[in-house]
């Protein structure tokens, strides 16, 4: 079934282009633009699960990824673990934690959903800045002879960039196969109406539950890729709020709810964010001018791109999910 | 022990603060069942508007209050056209980031003038002395503001008319209408109240604490949980509520370190949350 979909195909062309893009000339400052962008796409098609496809809006996604850092980094740094290991592993621990937690606050409909996920972040984070074993809030480093494993630093940059890439292709086939799913579609009731969800026998604190957790599972993966690539993770970068917040504004810019979409505004965002930052006169701006994109598209054009191309393209609906 | 005590009657006196910026966000959930995510923004906003008129005009600073509720009003109008008046009869999903999106604008522009350094306002009123310890004149004055304002806005939703169509669509929207209040003026002016409260708020912790552009934020954050610890009742609720918070912070200071207190304070937020739903979910009675 979802051998034969085209979107698939797109999916694994997507990701053989980045991959082969920084390895044709070995260039490495564009490697670490598409990383960025590589991330960009986990997080948003990850955070497409739930606001997308549940309709529950998540402001402290970004848990999952710096704790999935911390975990990672902690047992491939400093216990010496296997790097992949170690990112299944935080990966793992994080699922379950937002399993746990999941059951308990997912109980909270709409908005309070959306508030306590604040709390957890802020929680979170104050938690891990006060924890010994991860260094408080000066963090953890990656001493220099860890990457020897990986047949060092140079090389260990391209094993982790190979396995960012595999996780971004991964979060796109997930986000298309539970949309194609009967999964997906319990899903699509609790979005458009939980009350009606319930009566028709979908029991919905599991779905939620269940998503919640699954949405945590790759960001954990790549957060424990990314922080072990950097080669350090505290508090602040690891649960950044703003990288939480951008995450949706990712998201509602592509088109909620399907998978292109997530992909696509998590691809353009990140490049327009790259190009203010670096540009002298707007990197002030960068903020205004991404509330000002996330305000546009939710006033005139909730469905974002791919909602436009829907519109514009009747035909486009059956081919891109 | 008496140190625990004057800690909690200075949270008690900032608590009173905590509680009005939380009256803000009370009155505009109630009333419309938004979500104002431009809380925070408006805070900030308060504190250095009270920060500019301070260097403008250097009086009392707590007189300095009324322009800043009355620029307060304007901007929620403001505010409430260009985020909220589009969306209002949307999903709530859609005035929560809308409402959010304008706060990152307001940071953006903040961050672009002031920076993120810390700021603060250069005003002291004499303290009161007890024994050993020292009541500072701000603490009392702040605490002092915040409810006289509350007080008055209590009195302006129980004793006016205009306070009681604000109730009467923050009960039934429809029914009101057919009452033939008119609901969208009713909605900016509750939502521009609401606005007010805030930034008047902001603008009495800039004469506490240093503060920055993104200090909104945390006083946000103490918005919610007071709110929901208080439920969407009477706004006063919440000027209690955050007295209780204040009091709350002001006994656990002198024993654990300060980088603590938000996880103790939102883990209470999410068991209050998730324990009490009943409470929260209530709506907003007169």
């Amino acid at each position: 079934m979802i051998l034969r979909h085209p979107v698939l195909y797109i999916i694994l062309a997507f990701a053989a282009i980045m991959v082969w893009l920084p390895l044709h000339g070995n260039n490495v400052s564009l490697r670490e633009d598409l990383i960025l962008v590589a991330i960009a796409v986990i997080l948003a098609s990850n955070l497409n699960l739930m606001i997308g496809y549940t309709g529950y809006v998540n402001f402290g996604h970004i848990v999952f990824y710096g704790l999935g850092g911390y975990i990672g980094l902690y047992l491939a740094a400093e216990k010496g673990w296997n790097l992949v290991l170690a990112a299944l592993l935080a990966g793992v621990g994080v699922s379950l934690f937002a399993l746990v937690l999941g059951l308990g606050i997912l109980r909270l409909r709409g908005a309070y959903f959306a508030l306590a996920t604040i709390g957890i972040l802020v929680a979170v984070q104050s938690f891990v800045a006060n924890f010994d074993p991860w260094g408080r809030s000066t963090g953890l480093y990656v001493s220099f002879d860890a990457y020897e494993k990986l047949g060092g630093a140079r090389h260990a940059l391209w094993v982790t960039y190979f396995l960012v890439i595999a996780v971004m292709a991964l979060s796109m086939i997930l986000s298309l196969g539970i949309k194609m799913s009967k999964f997906g579609l319990g899903l699509f009731a609790i979005r458009e109406d939980e009350g009606a969800a319930v009566v028709l026998g979908v029991n919905t604190t599991v779905y939620k539950a269940i998503i919640y957790s699954v949405s945590a599972f790759l960001p954990a993966v790549a957060g424990a890729l990314m922080f072990y690539k950097n080669g350090m993770i505290d508090p602040s970068i690891a649960f950044e709020f703003m990288l939480s917040l951008e995450g949706i504004v990712m998201l509602m810019l592509g088109g909620k709810g399907t998978v292109i979409g997530a992909a696509l505004g998590g691809g353009l965002y990140e490049k327009l964010r790259s190009y203010l930052l670096t540009s002298p006169k707007l990197s002030n701006f960068h903020l205004v001018i991404a509330g000002g994109l996330l305000l546009v598209v939710v006033l005139f054009a909730p469905g974002g791109l791919i909602g436009w191309l829907y519109k514009a393209v009747p035909r486009s609906r059956k081919v891109l999910e | 022990m008496s140190g625990i005590f004057a800690s909690m009657i200075d949270g008690l006196l900032i608590g009173a603060v905590y509680g009005l910026a939380a009256m803000g966000l009370s009155l505009i959930w109630g009333v419309m069942d938004v979500i104002n995510l431009t809380h925070g923004a408006t805070i900030a906003l308060g504190m250095f508007g009270m920060y500019i008129l301070f260097s403008a005009f250097p009086v009392n600073a707590y007189l300095l209050l009324i322009p800043i509720i009355a620029a307060g009003l304007l901007l929620g109008l403001l505010i409430y056209w260009i985020s909220v008046h589009w969306v209002i009869d949307r999903p709530q999903l859609a005035s929560l980031l809308s409402t959010f999106a304008v706060n990152m604008m307001i940071i953006g522009i903040g961050t672009a003038i002031w920076s993120t350094s810390p700021y603060n306002v250069n005003f002291t009123l004499p303290g009161i002395t007890v024994g050993a310890y020292t009541f500072t004149g701000n603490h009392m004055a702040a605490a002092s503001a915040a409810v006289i304002i509350a007080l008055a806005l209590e009195l302006f939703l129980y004793r006016t008319r205009m306070g009681k169509a604000i109730r009467a669509v923050a009960d039934n929207r429809e029914a009101a209408e057919l009452m033939g209040v008119s609901s969208t003026m009713v909605l900016a002016l509750a939502f521009a109240i609401g606005i007010s409260l805030a930034a008047s708020s902001g603008a009495l912790v800039s004469t506490l604490f240093p503060f920055t552009i993104l200090s909104g934020a945390s006083y946000q954050m103490k918005s919610f949980v007071v709110t929901v610890l208080a439920g969407l009742g009477r706004p006063f609720g919440a000027l209690v509520a955050g007295v209780l918070l204040g009091l709350l912070e002001g006994a656990v200071t002198p024993f654990i370190a300060v980088s603590w207190i938000p996880l103790i304070e939102f883990g209470l937020f999410v068991v209050v949350l998730v324990l009490f739903p009943r409470g929260i979910f209530g709506r907003a009675t007169a």
